[in-house]
């Protein structure tokens, strides 16, 4: 969608978002350092604990909880983050994005690739950002309809069960290989790399914990599917809420030529939605629940997206630009609308789901 | 102790540790147990000399099983958290002790600076202290046994804390048997600013009167070895496998003394870069060897144009996927405007520009 505001006043509203990031940066210190050892810390602690209780079979939902917890905070608050260089600046090579390899069968490599350059600089943008759907969905009016995407709820569920491996194949781009846009021999390395990476995990989560508790190894590789089940649920959910409910806008790639900073900053707020929630709800999120602060800001420790997220709304709101959030059970809800209503082919007079309130600029 | 060590150092071990690894878990266990890092306690400091404002201090090292042992003249990277700083600050320190063997303890000889975070730290350094080490780097080394000496003569030349790999090398030379009838003379010409500052003054007092076929000169203050002076004190120096370490000033001397002779070998502080806003230096890509005029762009922009093609993404810093290492130098993020000099760090070259003098691994 085209800016509402004038170039103007892009500019300015760029300033204000950079001025809000250098405060931030300045700030950056041992409690965000502190911070994210404790995450680790605790989460190693679940982890260990979750591997243990397989050991006691009546304790198996307990064990299966405590992985899928473990597997949840590292995935998302910290692989997802430390990947995007957010702790980089402490020079501890075991939280730089250059090394950390996440627990996920895809290869860190290919994830911040497809991820913090694609998917981050191209946010929203039709043909460009392929999180747009993963190349599997119908998640937009703009994308044309075809009698395949009759099947979008269906997929839809088929992507949340097997996350980690929908997220591991986006890299391949199969969708650009079936339209002959993309050539099968481009997708040697990255077929290397996803196996190997695939092996280390299914060995680990289907053989080796497995096999150490012994005669428990059905037990315990069933928990271990199950703990993997759980986060693939959960993450795509907190990620779906991201981008796709109501209010989330997308761009064409016309709009977006020689983007100034303001004009950028200003599509990665209408591109994100946030949910709402409490703390705990915001740590096993990732702070992906602050996901408009996450793409103005991907770099920045996401603990701080919740202290900061009250003055980018407020500068939002002084600018008209919609700041979408809402509960949980909400953003749900719309991103299950969409998916279900995009199955269709457009109606004569698309109407939105919900009436957005479309709010002008002051008058400068 | 071997099939604990080789447990933990299975693929099967890093399978079951992932994503961390075994190291993080054995290190919250004991911070002295590691598979695959390198960690060193401190066991003990002393004091070799007091100067105002520039201490020196050796410290005794003990590494963990990890530690694959030194030659005389390599350097290691200490990795320090300070208390308070969440940082990791990384130096690169020669190691002063005589060549070691695996899990075998070395010194470190550190000099204080005023600005220097890290060494000031160290210098003061308190025995139980676990630092961050790397295995032992570099090709300043002494490469003949003298198990099986050769016949050459050899020479070392250093200035200040540059004494350190020097007398790594002349140490491991008398620790291992060398003595005069070997028949190949040592010569150990060092510089430090005055006798106070003087390390090792006890050991290479030592040295000089045993019979031992080493000669020490030891000079002070403004009496730095020029060309003129090294002609007198080993005739056909020029000829005379050299290795030479210390400041730049004193080293451009060497250099010039010795014209283009293979027999020298240097190794150089590095220079303390200033920062300034404008464009000056140059920058050196050391993985290609290309080096340019630096032209205040951005590092990424100046090795494209110098012909290079690094890897890159989004070209706005936000994606890390141009993250490169900084050997030296001291770069400005564009973005925020803020100077980083901190030696051996990760930058984003889309959004860093050079400040001065720089090298970066491409």
């Amino acid at each position: 969608m085209k800016p509402h505001l004038t170039p103007q006043q892009l500019e300015e509203f760029g300033n204000e978002m950079d001025a809000l990031r250098q405060r931030v940066l300045a700030d950056l210190g041992e409690d965000d350092a502190a911070y994210i050892r404790e995450v680790v810390r605790r989460q190693q602690q679940l982890e260990v604990l979750g591997r243990a209780l397989f050991y006691l079979p009546p304790a198996w939902p307990l064990a299966v909880a405590a992985l899928s917890a473990s597997k949840i905070l590292e995935n998302m608050e910290i692989g997802h983050n430390v990947m995007h260089g957010q702790y980089d600046w402490m020079g501890d090579p075991h939280l730089s994005s250059r090394v950390y390899e996440w627990d996920n069968v895809c290869p860190s490599e290919q994830w911040k690739y497809s991820h913090n350059y694609i998917h981050h600089t191209f946010t929203n943008i039709l043909g460009k950002d392929r999180d747009i759907g993963y190349g599997i969905l119908r998640m937009d009016e703009d994308q044309e309809w075809h009698p395949y995407y009759l099947g979008n709820p269906v997929y839809a569920l088929l992507l949340m069960v097997f996350f980690e491996w929908g997220v591991a194949m986006h890299d391949l781009e199969v969708e650009n290989i079936v339209k002959g846009t993309r050539r099968l021999e481009e997708n040697k390395a990255l077929h290397a790399g996803i196996m190997r990476k695939v092996r280390r995990q299914a060995v680990k989560d289907y053989v080796l914990f497995p096999a150490l508790t012994g005669p428990l190894f059905p037990l315990t590789l069933a928990g271990n599917a199950a703990a993997n089940l759980v986060r693939n649920v959960w993450a795509f959910n907190i990620i779906f809420c991201g981008h796709f409910p109501a209010g989330a806008e997308t761009f064409s790639t016309e709009e977006c030529e020689d983007e100034t900073r303001g004009h950028w900053y200003y599509r990665q707020v209408l591109g994100s939605a946030n949910i709402s929630g409490g703390p705990l709800f915001h740590v096993m999120s990732g702070n992906l629940s602050h996901q408009i602060e996450h793409h103005l800001f991907p770099d920045l420790p996401a603990r701080r997206y919740p202290q900061i997220a009250p003055e980018v709304r407020e500068i939002c709101e002084r600018y008209g630009i919609a700041y979408t959030t809402g509960p949980l059970r909400r953003q749900l809800a719309s991103v299950a609308r969409k998916i279900c209503r995009l199955a269709l082919p457009a109606r004569a007079s698309t109407q939105p789901d919900e009436p957005v309130a479309v709010r002008r600029p002051q008058a400068a | 102790m071997a099939l604990v060590s080789r447990i933990t150092r299975s693929r099967t071990a890093a399978a079951l540790a992932s994503p961390h690894g075994v190291d993080h878990y054995l290190s919250r266990i004991n911070p002295m147990w590691a598979a695959h890092e390198v960690r060193a306690r401190v066991v003990g400091v002393r004091r070799e000399t007091d100067t105002p404002g520039a201490p020196v201090a050796t410290l005794t090292l003990q590494p963990t099983a990890t530690w694959r042992g030194h030659r005389a003249g390599q350097y290691v990277q200490v990795g320090l958290d300070l208390p308070g700083s969440a940082r990791r600050m990384t130096r690169c320190f020669s190691i002063s002790s005589p060549a070691s063997g695996a899990g075998e303890e070395i010194t470190l000889t550190i000099r204080s600076h005023a600005d220097g975070q890290v060494s000031k730290y160290l210098v003061d350094a308190q025995p139980g202290q676990v630092l961050h080490l790397s295995q032992a780097q570099g090709d300043f080394t002494l490469p003949v046994s003298p198990a099986t000496p050769g016949i050459d003569p050899l020479l070392f030349i250093t200035g200040g804390s540059g004494i350190t790999p020097a007398m790594s090398m002349l140490r491991t030379l008398l620790r291992d048997g060398y003595d005069g009838r070997a028949g190949r003379p040592v010569t150990f010409l060092h510089h430090a600013r005055s006798a106070a500052d003087q390390i090792y003054a006890d050991e290479l007092a030592r040295i000089a009167a045993d019979d031992n076929d080493v000669t020490v000169h030891l000079r002070h203050g403004d009496a730095v070895f020029n060309e003129l002076e090294l002609r007198r004190l080993v005739p056909g120096h020029r000829d005379t496998d050299t290795w030479a370490c210390g400041p730049a000033g004193m080293i451009d001397l060497v250099r010039a003394a010795y014209a283009d002779s293979p027999r020298l070998r240097l190794e150089l502080f590095k220079p303390p870069s200033t920062g300034t806003d404008t464009a000056e230096g140059d920058l050196v890509f050391s993985g290609s060897g290309e080096q340019v005029t630096n032209s205040g762009a951005s590092i990424l922009e100046q090795a494209e144009a110098a012909g290079l093609s690094p890897v890159f993404g989004c070209r706005m810093g936000i994606c890390f996927s141009c993250t490169t290492r900084k050997a030296e130098g001291t770069v400005r993020n564009v973005l925020s405007g803020t100077e980083s000099s901190v030696p051996d760090e990760d930058i984003q070259i889309c959004v860093s520009a050079p400040v001065g003098d720089c090298v970066v691994d491409l």
